[in-house]
């Protein structure tokens, strides 16, 4: 049997940078999630893409969204499909890089903490 | 050099003790900071807690707090300290009710807290919040004091990487600034450490990506001790397959308590009674560490699931009772083609909390003046298996008692900061910005794989010395590979210099896991040896676990027993 694969266009690059398009093949599992290619792909290709997440299954933490095929989505409910999806970050937020975007709460920030001049607002 | 931040108390990590030892160190008078690797309030275990939190407050039936604490050190096999069982099972119901006040919302009947049954508990004594929303109700209340607290200061997105030690007392700490990949140092006359557990180290698991071991590492590099690191529980029914998302893999605990529900292997029988516990059908009272050691072995036989575990089966019971237990939930599963009503599904023991830790006294204080510790993070209350229901109780008690105790430390003490002392730590995040900027193809998570699989093998459910020697010479082989500092640097999100910051941590909470394992040459609790079958009373006693210019070194200390008078309850009703 072929192996069937998942194809991921994943958005890449800094704030202020040309927005870059990598494309990976993932080995596709049914039930598989978004963010369970993103994590494959950084175990097994590029270790160097930025995605932020932390609870992986539960759904709790809300940290992982992203954009897919420009829906903001959860990337860790996100049901990945045998065709191909693009990845973006949420375009509403300061992009730091790749997936990861500037989401920590005004208060909660570590610039305010070291009495830094605010990068947004 | 010069100090980023100055303040009283740094306390690390955001969960349910960092976040309650934050309040009470800022309510004692202390000028306090919190800090997280991850979000505040969202990064780890606590969040994603989904069912009880065990306390004596009486509400369901009659109880008290020794009747809680005779259970905990039943389940911990003989080797609790017997103070911090006994701190964590008296001060649980004072906890229980301020996060009352504070409006968390606990499930309420007839007026009064609800309480239900929950494996190794003699009493209904565990209170929650509906439905499955305990840990995000814990997070989202204890955020909201944290708003609310005058002398309180807190950051996302800085990674604790090394606690500072000056002269022998605790002078602060030095982190990796997440978004630009550059030192932080904070200056400290307290530091609580609360960053959580280690359950990321095994290949199946119930982590977060945060919970690598951070606290544990952090301690032993700063001189604190640990205690009992071999002791890891597995979670006996976690979610194996088909795969499941936007659900935690713990999900089948809460329909256990509720609805029993059946664990078959793959002849359809149920087996747990085979191995020493008279489960029936009916009732979830089987301890995690029995029902774990039956799963793996009904596995090892060739009765496992067609994915390595055993199937849970709710088949027997009705649609409308299932329903009316867990409502929403049950569209949930329907979105991932789950129907409970039709199939079982697969279920494996998956490693879940971790018993040992860092080693402290009464008030919550290391060996380093000024070091404390809390929640997961700490070691021994629990012994060789926790009861379900005390890592919350046991964050919320350590995080008040450990944010008190700091702030009241804080008095006699002055500042003991010194950039000599900070030096190395700085040094070892600025070198990893000189490197190549940008490093494609498989890095360290994947050897961050390779070490879970090492611990799932070797030093998981069943441990033998061949599988452990082998074990630790795999551990120190990954620790030379990766080198003295990040090997790859990301100036605007720097993920990949704290993953070598955390795979440095994760290994050496591995190796000091391993190392306690090897001297415990008997199987107890949570820690089972092939080669070691039984368990022997020679061992009654706790491993202490210490870093030094030698490597690590692991040694026998006595028990700390507390002797007790069981108080007599009325005949609940
Ligand atoms: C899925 C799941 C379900 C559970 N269900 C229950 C339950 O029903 N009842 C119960 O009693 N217990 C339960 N537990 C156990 C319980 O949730 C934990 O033991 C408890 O929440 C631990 O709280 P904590 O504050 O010590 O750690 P955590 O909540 O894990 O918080 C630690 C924090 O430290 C941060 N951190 C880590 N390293 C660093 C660093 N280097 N620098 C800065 N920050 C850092 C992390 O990002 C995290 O935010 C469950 C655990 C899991 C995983
Ligand atoms: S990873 Fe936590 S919500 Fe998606």
């Amino acid at each position: 049997m072929t192996e069937r694969l998942a194809h991921l266009k994943i958005q890449r690059g800094g704030f202020g940078e040309a927005p870059a398009y990598d494309d990976f093949e993932v080995p596709y599992r049914d039930g598989m999630s978004v963010l369970d290619a993103l994590i494959w792909i950084r175990t097994n290709k590029d270790s160097s893409l930025a995605i932020r997440y932390s609870c992986t299954n539960a759904n709790t933490c809300k940290e992982c969204m992203v954009r897919v095929d420009e829906k903001t989505v959860y990337a860790c409910t996100k049901r990945l499909g045998t065709t191909p999806v693009t990845v973006g970050p949420l375009t509403n937020k300061r992009l730091l890089r790749d997936l990861v975007t500037d989401i920590v709460p005004p208060r909660e920030k570590l610039s305010l903490l070291l009495g830094e001049p605010s990068s947004e607002e | 050099m010069t100090v980023d931040v100055t303040t009283d108390v740094l306390v690390i990590g955001s969960g349910a003790a960092g976040m309650y030892a934050a309040v009470s160190a800022a309510r004692n008078g202390a000028d306090t900071v919190l800090v997280d690797k991850s979000l505040i309030g969202r990064g780890g275990a606590t969040i994603m807690a989904q069912m009880t939190v065990a306390a004596a407050v009486g509400e369901q039936e009659p109880d008290h707090w020794s009747h809680h604490l005779q259970d905990t050190l039943e389940s911990g096999r003989g080797l609790c300290n017997e103070e911090l069982a006994a701190i964590l099972c008296e001060e649980a119901p004072l906890r229980i009710r301020e996060l009352d006040e504070w409006k968390i919302g606990w499930a309420r009947e007839e007026g009064h807290m609800k309480q239900v049954m929950a494996p190794g508990h003699g009493r209904e004594r565990c209170v929650y919040v509906d439905f499955l929303n305990t840990g995000p109700a814990v997070a989202r209340t204890l955020r909201t004091q944290i708003g609310r607290a005058g002398n309180l200061r807190r950051a996302s997105e800085l990674t604790i990487t090394s606690i500072v030690v000056n002269g022998g007392q605790v002078a602060g700490a030095v982190g990796l600034n997440m978004e630009t990949g550059t030192a932080v140092t904070i200056q400290a006359k307290a530091v609580v450490l609360a960053a959580g557990g280690l359950t990321r180290l095994y290949q199946r698991n119930s982590a977060s990506v945060n919970m690598g071991g951070d606290a544990y590492a952090l301690a032993l590099r700063a001189g604190a001790e640990l205690i009992d690191m071999e002791f890891v529980q597995f979670f006996p029914i976690g979610h194996l397959a088909p795969r499941l998302v936007g659900m935690d893999p713990i999900m089948w605990d809460p329909f256990r308590y509720k609805l029993g529900g059946r664990l078959l292997n793959s002849e359809g029988d149920e087996f747990v009674q085979n191995y020493g516990h008279a489960e029936t059908s009916n009732k979830y009272t089987a301890p995690r560490d029995v029902a774990s050691f039956a799963i793996l072995q009904e596995v090892a036989a060739g009765r496992g699931s067609p994915a390595g575990g055993a199937y849970l089966s709710f088949e027997h019971i009705p649609e409308a009772d299932l329903r009316a237990a867990f409502g929403p939930v049950i569209d949930r599963l329907a979105a991932n083609d789950i129907d409970l009503t039709k199939h079982g599904i697969e279920v494996s023991p998956i490693a879940h909390y971790h018993m040992g830790g860092v080693r402290v006294d009464g008030q919550m204080e290391t060996r380093v003046p000024g070091l404390f510790a809390a929640g997961e993070a700490v070691g021994g209350a629990n012994g060789a298996n926790r009861l379900s229901g005390n890592a919350l109780s046991e964050a919320f008690v350590f995080g008040e008692r450990a944010g008190r105790f700091a702030a009241e430390a804080i008095g006699d003490r002055v500042d003991s900061w010194s950039n000599e002392a900070a030096r190395s730590a700085v040094d070892e995040i600025m070198a990893g910005r000189h490197v190549a900027k940008r490093q494609s193809g498989p890095g360290l998570a994947s050897m961050l794989v390779t070490l879970q699989k090492i611990m799932w093998q070797d030093v998981g459910l069943l441990r033998t010395a061949n599988g452990l020697a082998n074990a630790r010479t795999l551990v120190q082989d990954i620790r030379w590979d990766i080198g003295d500092y990040p090997g790859a640097s990301d100036h605007r999100f720097a993920l990949s210099m704290q993953e070598w910051f955390d795979l440095r941590n994760s290994l050496l909470a591995a190796e000091a896991i391993i190392a306690s394992a090897q001297t415990r040459t008997e199987s107890r609790g949570a820690h089972q040896r092939g080669d070691f079958p039984s368990t022997d009373v020679n061992q009654t006693h706790n491993l202490i676990s210490r870093l030094d210019g030698e490597g690590l070194s692991v040694m026998v200390a006595p028990l700390i027993s507390k002797p007790f008078d069981l108080i007599p309850l009325e005949a609940a009703e």
